[in-house]
């Protein structure tokens, strides 16, 4: 026991009592740009965080992080005349590596000839098996499978997600993981250029 | 709630007066009540239940929409989180708690456990999905939803709240109450009483 | 760590030279032992030679041989590397092997779970039920002819899922649309039995106080849904009074199957399941389950990958810790107050979780022979600013806020106590062993990884109370904190990956056993391959379940109001305790 009893206790209120003036100074140092503003919610975030913490979804949101990964989507690169064009080839190697397969794929097949051509018919993830691993984005070989950064997806329903409801553009994909996207970008240019070359 | 939100859209206001008056039905206002004070139970069953604490907590604050008081009794509460994996022997008191809960009550299931199975679907004590059961209203897909996706959840419950008139909600209405979900039973494997019928040679009279 | 040679063991051959057998599997190493001569050689391990410490017990079905096998792992509390013997039965009915109960307590809950999941009889245990799944359940279900109702393939990938995967729900697939099958035969009907009962039968064997008044004593079940179980947990006691006579831990209302799931996963697609083992601390268990497939595959990651893997394993530390005080202070009736101050720090070390591996819980960034990716741009400089400026100052506040409240004083100093023999004895782990006075840490004992290139200290405490766990979670806090930082000064430039990524690793044949200290205590994952591209066994050394060996006895005596606190201050996960 400490020598006087209620001590401890004071003491610890104390701490309670600095995180509350706290809040109030580092208000002020802000001039009310504290909130709603991103720098304000950066710095809420950061080491230098002092005082009242909360953010304020779903007016403020924490910006999320490049690596961050959601369920997954389907990457497609837009043609001149607004066409879409799955990068995926259907290869199935997001299928055989996902955990819990919660990914479907069927195989189009050629129309005249019946055989199989590099593209999915039909494309399915069911968002409420799928455990956002992320290991279909990081062994696609063809960049086509990434994983998103929309977490708001709460609905009536259960979720079972199509080739329609997966598919994002390029843009998209760029815009919410600019660094990855570029690598990928000048990788695979690389790789179509000495392709070329070969062919030459 | 702002203003405007409160107000009833089909009333037109003079625009002398907007800004000080606000008309609103009895409907919008018990339900502006009624979303901004929903009490979860407190009850976390897996690796959701920790994003869910972290949802209470300082960053997210949940305080913010009302739902801060988690009562641990299902009689004191109106929503049920369904923060992670459901097991066989876990759904009986799931369900007899889902039972205890005074209506209106509302489930959100979080998290690919409680609304498909997720994960650990294929595993044999998991129950695919809480819905198997009990009557789920809001489904957030993740593993784990980050607390601004529950949150995001929690307002869908808010949404669905606020589109319930009293005129036609179900509990307002004169005759039986909800009748109460059947419990499961613990047997060589789970047992749904609801699905005696499907044994080939049950005789359960 | 598998005995490298028999040189220090010439004793022990030469003591048992009849019974035991090198294992000459390949890729296999240890002892295979006559299971008449168990207790015996059991006794003789633990006293002559000094093996104090039981780790692990498990057993693994051999179906083509037709036999099981069941595991152990030994190891001295003093350090160094372990005893591995195995006992071979044949797969008949029953299946019975001697009980090592008697000789080392902490197998209690780990052969429970072996009779549960593999149906083999451990003749004298004290009581053999059932711990994961109820009394009543049919078959056994870890066994390898054992299939479950969803059952589709022995391994992934399934091929239904491509390269025609018309969707089907699994439960559509299944007669009762649930994930549920029946024995032959079996009608609603004629169930009678309780699954219960076992469990009050085994409540009501306690030694009976024969003086003092002749009153009736309670059963009290506390959970499985209840705000201070930290999850699903139940807790069935019998009380004088206010006393606890008698305590059991009923588990397995989070039993997941991930151990039978990763057993038809490919060695790749289990490290995100390890995540949702201790789902507090996922790096850690990445790291556990890393380091005995690389031990397998031959593997050594790259210098930079090492660095990295100990700093975020420390970091997890960290959170862990941060969530157990906030937790435990929470049960000692500070509602809310601390958890939101541990949780403020923890939401900091989040994001540097999900900067770096994309989530703020489940990380699975650890790879064979590295890690996922380097670290983005800037979360070096986040790691720099939090473990150097604020985390040091910000435990001290947090410490400053509880260690000296008199409440959290008077009710944890010398309540809930557990001896250091005892400790030991229940093969208690982690702060709970180290709280009792055991300077016994794996990161020193059995160095890992980059360990021995640290300086820091074991942190011990002596009085093996509540309190002195809350304490050695501070002081652990503290020493992670150094870790970091000298890892951060350390950290060489260079890739983070020994191989190539490949989605399907080549594991050769045999075993191994990889532990970590976690923040919870050992964690240890025994593997074992044969070739194939999913593992034949895979078990994990849950230091959550096994700490709870030492709940009954840390209990009994106590009054009732601290059996959340001793709870608390074991620090459970129900993931891990229930896998």
């Amino acid at each position: 026991m400490s020598d006087m009893y209620g001590k401890g206790i004071l003491k610890g209120l104390s701490v309670s009592l600095k995180r509350f003036i706290e809040t109030y100074l580092d208000d002020l140092s802000w001039w009310g740009k504290r909130y709603h503003t991103d720098a304000g919610i950066a710095h809420r975030g950061s080491k230098d965080a002092r005082g009242i913490f909360t953010v304020q979804y779903p007016e403020e949101k924490i910006p999320t992080p490049e690596e961050f990964r959601f369920v997954p989507f389907l990457v497609y690169d837009e043609g001149p005349n607004g066409e879409k064009a799955l990068r995926c080839t259907s290869c199935g190697i997001c299928t055989k590596v996902c955990p819990p397969q919660c990914i479907w794929i069927v195989r189009a097949t050629d129309p005249a000839t019946g055989r199989p051509i590099p593209d999915p018919a039909k494309f399915h993830i069911d968002a409420d098996i799928c455990m956002n691993c992320g290991l279909c984005a990081e062994f696609c070989p063809f960049d086509a499978i990434k994983m998103d950064h929309d977490y708001e997806l709460a609905s009536f329903h259960r979720n079972v997600f199509d080739e329609t409801r997966l598919s994002k553009p390029a843009s998209y994909y760029a815009s919410i993981r600019p660094a990855n996207a570029a690598r990928e970008d000048a990788a695979r240019a690389a790789k179509a250029a000495s392709r070329m070359v070969q062919s030459e | 709630m702002e203003s405007n939100e409160l107000n009833s859209p089909e009333t037109n206001i003079p625009p002398e007066l907007q800004g000080q008056v606000a008309i609103t039905s009895l409907d919008r206002l018990y339900n502006w009540g009624r979303s901004a004070s929903v009490w979860p139970l407190m009850f976390g069953l897996a690796c959701c239940a920790i994003e869910m604490i972290c949802a209470a907590a300082s960053r997210f604050d949940i305080a913010r929409f009302g739902m801060e008081i988690m009562r641990p009794s299902p009689r004191q509460s109106d929503l049920m989180i369904i923060s992670g994996t459901v097991t066989k022997k876990m759904i009986p008191i799931i369900v007899r708690l889902y039972n205890q809960m005074p209506e209106p009550k509302y489930v959100l299931a979080m998290g690919a456990c409680a609304s498909g199975g997720g994960p650990f679907k294929e595993g044999y004590n998991v129950v695919s999905g809480v819905d198997k059961f009990i009557p789920v209203d809001v489904y957030v897909p993740g593993c784990p939803p980050t607390p601004q996706a529950l949150l995001n959840g929690l307002m869908k419950i808010q949404e669905k709240i606020r589109s319930e008139p009293i005129k036609t909600a179900r509990w307002y209405q004169k005759g039986p109450d909800m009748a109460e979900i059947p419990v499961p039973i613990l047997g060589p494997d789970l047992i749904d009483p609801r699905n005696i019928t499907l044994f080939p040679n049950g005789e359960r009279n | 760590m598998v005995i490298p040679a028999p040189a220090q063991f010439a004793d022990l051959t030469a003591r048992f030279p009849e019974v035991l057998k090198p294992d000459t599997r390949p890729g296999y190493a240890g002892w295979i032992l006559d299971q008449a001569a168990l207790l015996e050689f059991a006794s003789a391990l633990r006293d002559e030679f000094g093996y104090d410490y039981l780790s692990s017990v498990t057993a693994v079905d051999y179906l083509a041989e037709n036999k099981m096998e069941v595991v152990y792992h030994v190891y001295k509390t003093t350090g160094g590397s372990g005893v591995v013997f195995k006992i071979q039965v044949p797969r008949s009915d029953p299946i019975e092997v001697p009980s090592l109960v008697s000789i080392y307590p902490g197998a209690e809950l780990q052969e429970r779970e072996a009779w549960d999941l593999f149906g083999i009889k451990f003749t004298g245990h004290p009581d053999l039920r059932r711990i994961f799944m109820w009394e009543g359940f049919a078959g056994h279900p870890m066994r390898k002819d054992w299939h479950e109702p969803y059952f589709e393939e022995e391994a992934k990938p399934l091929k239904s899922r491509w390269p025609d995967g018309k969707i089907v729900m699994a439960e559509s697939k299944n007669l009762y649309g649930d994930n549920i099958s029946y024995p032959e035969g079996f009608s609603p009907g004629n169930q009678t039995f309780d699954p219960e009962k076992a469990l009050y039968e085994a409540l009501r064997n306690y030694q009976k106080d024969e003086i003092g008044l002749d009153t009736d004593h309670i059963i009290v079940n506390m959970g499985p849904q209840h705000p201070s179980t930290h999850g699903v947990f139940r807790v069935a006691v019998v009380l004088d009074g206010e006393k606890i006579v008698n305590l059991k831990p009923v588990m397995g209302y989070l039993h997941r199957n991930h151990e039978k799931i990763g057993e038809r996963n490919t060695f790749i697609m289990n490290m995100p399941y390890t995540d949702r083992l201790d789902y507090l601390s996922s790096m850690s268990n990445n790291f556990g389950y890393a380091l005995a497939v690389e031990k397998l595959m031959n593997v050594k990651p790259t210098e930079r990958a090492e660095y990295i893997r100990v700093m975020m394993a420390e970091m997890t530390r960290i959170a862990n810790h941060l969530m157990a005080i906030g937790a435990l202070l929470n049960d000692l009736g500070a509602y809310f107050t601390p958890m939101l101050y541990a949780l403020e720090e923890r939401e900091l070390l989040l994001d540097i979780f999900e900067a770096v591996a994309g989530s703020r819980m489940m990380c699975n960034y650890f790879r064979f022979g590295g890690v996922a990716r380097d670290l983005p741009e800037g979360t070096l400089q986040m790691i720099k600013g939090l473990f150097f400026e604020r985390l040091p100052r910000k435990i001290d506040e947090i410490d400053r806020f509880l260690s000296e409240n008199e409440i959290i004083r008077s009710r944890g100093i010398g309540q809930g106590v557990l001896s250091a023999e005892d400790a030991i004895k229940y093969s208690a782990a982690g702060p709970l062993l180290r709280a009792s006075g055991i300077p016994y840490d794996v990161r020193r004992a059995e160095p890992y990884s980059i360990y021995d290139r640290f300086e820091f200290d074991v942190v011990v405490r002596t009085n093996g109370d509540i309190y002195d766990r809350l304490m050695v979670r501070f002081d652990e806090i503290r020493q992670s904190i150094r870790i970091v930082q000298q890892a951060v000064k350390q950290l060489p430039d260079g890739p983070v990956m020994a191989l190539k990524p490949m989605y399907q690793v080549r594991v050769p044949p045999g075993e191994a056993y990889g532990r970590v200290e976690g923040p919870k205590g050992e964690l240890g994952f025994y593997v074992i391959s044969n070739g194939k591209p999913t593992p034949w066994r895979y078990h994990v050394r849950a230091p959550s379940f096994i700490n709870l060996t030492a709940f009954g006895p840390i209990c009994i005596g106590q009054k009732i109001a601290d059996v959340v606190a001793v709870l608390g201050s074991i620090d459970i996960v129900l993931g891990e305790v229930d896998r």
